[in-house]
């Protein structure tokens, strides 16, 4: 299960609306160990593209370094599909690298509503969690 | 001194878990090679007939080695080599 916070679940659907049509993607940063995402971390889409997206490899570099020092880790991976929904497909589980990461997907085909959706993605094999949003982490 | 390569943790699989292992060569392709030699299995993740994978970021020190020589970069005992698999996806 992911638990999250309202606030960082607005960020989210708030890049993602911000980008579209264009995939918008990132990470939320948190202590290792805990499994509480907490630093929202917006990230360029290097590919700026409707279909597809990549973290900027030097941009990834300054963050996964930046989260090194902190002693965090990707709690959360991020990104959009602008026209399809929010299930990771066949590119996003052959790329999927992080097998500790919560992979959150967000839809932007309907303007009416942006479905937030939640896999860990390992070895191939996707799996959905249930995300059980909170005011705060208490 | 040796130089200093970074493991992510996808791939520490391959390095009994180590998040950091010491590599020797004068350019990344032989440090690669080095590598291999103590962890066999690695080199397959990192490299394919046309150099390094599309979807691994090697970084030498602070750069991309993409934007340096490729494989074909020097390396220097005291530098430090980090792995990380590229962050990708998308709905295509």
């Amino acid at each position: 299960m992911l638990t999250i916070s309202r606030e960082l679940v607005d960020k989210i659907v708030a890049h993602a609306r911000a980008d579209h049509p264009d995939e918008a993607c990132g990470v939320v940063a948190g202590p290792a160990g805990s499994d509480r995402p907490e630093r929202f971390v917006p990230m360029e889409n290097a590919e700026r593209s409707p279909t597809f997206y990549r973290f900027d490899s030097m941009e990834q570099f300054r963050v996964w370094r930046e989260m090194d020092d902190r002693d965090e880790v990707p709690v959360v991976i991020y990104h959009s599909h602008t026209a399809t929904e929010a299930y990771p497909s066949r590119t996003d589980i052959s790329y999927a690298s992080e097998p500790d990461a919560h992979y959150v997907l967000v839809s932007t085909a309907s303007e009416e509503e942006t479905p937030f959706r939640s896999y860990r993605i390992v070895d191939g094999v996707v799996t959905e969690e249930e995300v059980k949003i909170v005011e705060s982490y208490g | 001194m040796a130089i200093e390569v970074r493991i992510p943790t996808i791939l520490r699989n391959y390095t009994d878990g180590a998040k950091a292992v010491n590599a020797k060569g004068a350019t990344l392709e032989e440090l690669i090679g080095d590598l291999e030699s103590r962890h066999p299995g690695l080199k397959d993740r990192l490299v394919d007939e046309s150099g390094l994978r599309r979807f691994v970021n090697v970084y030498l020190n602070d750069e991309d080695v993409r934007f340096l020589g490729g494989l074909g970069t020097p390396v220097a005992d005291g530098d430090t080599v980090t792995v990380l698999p590229a962050v990708a996806g998308g709905a295509r």
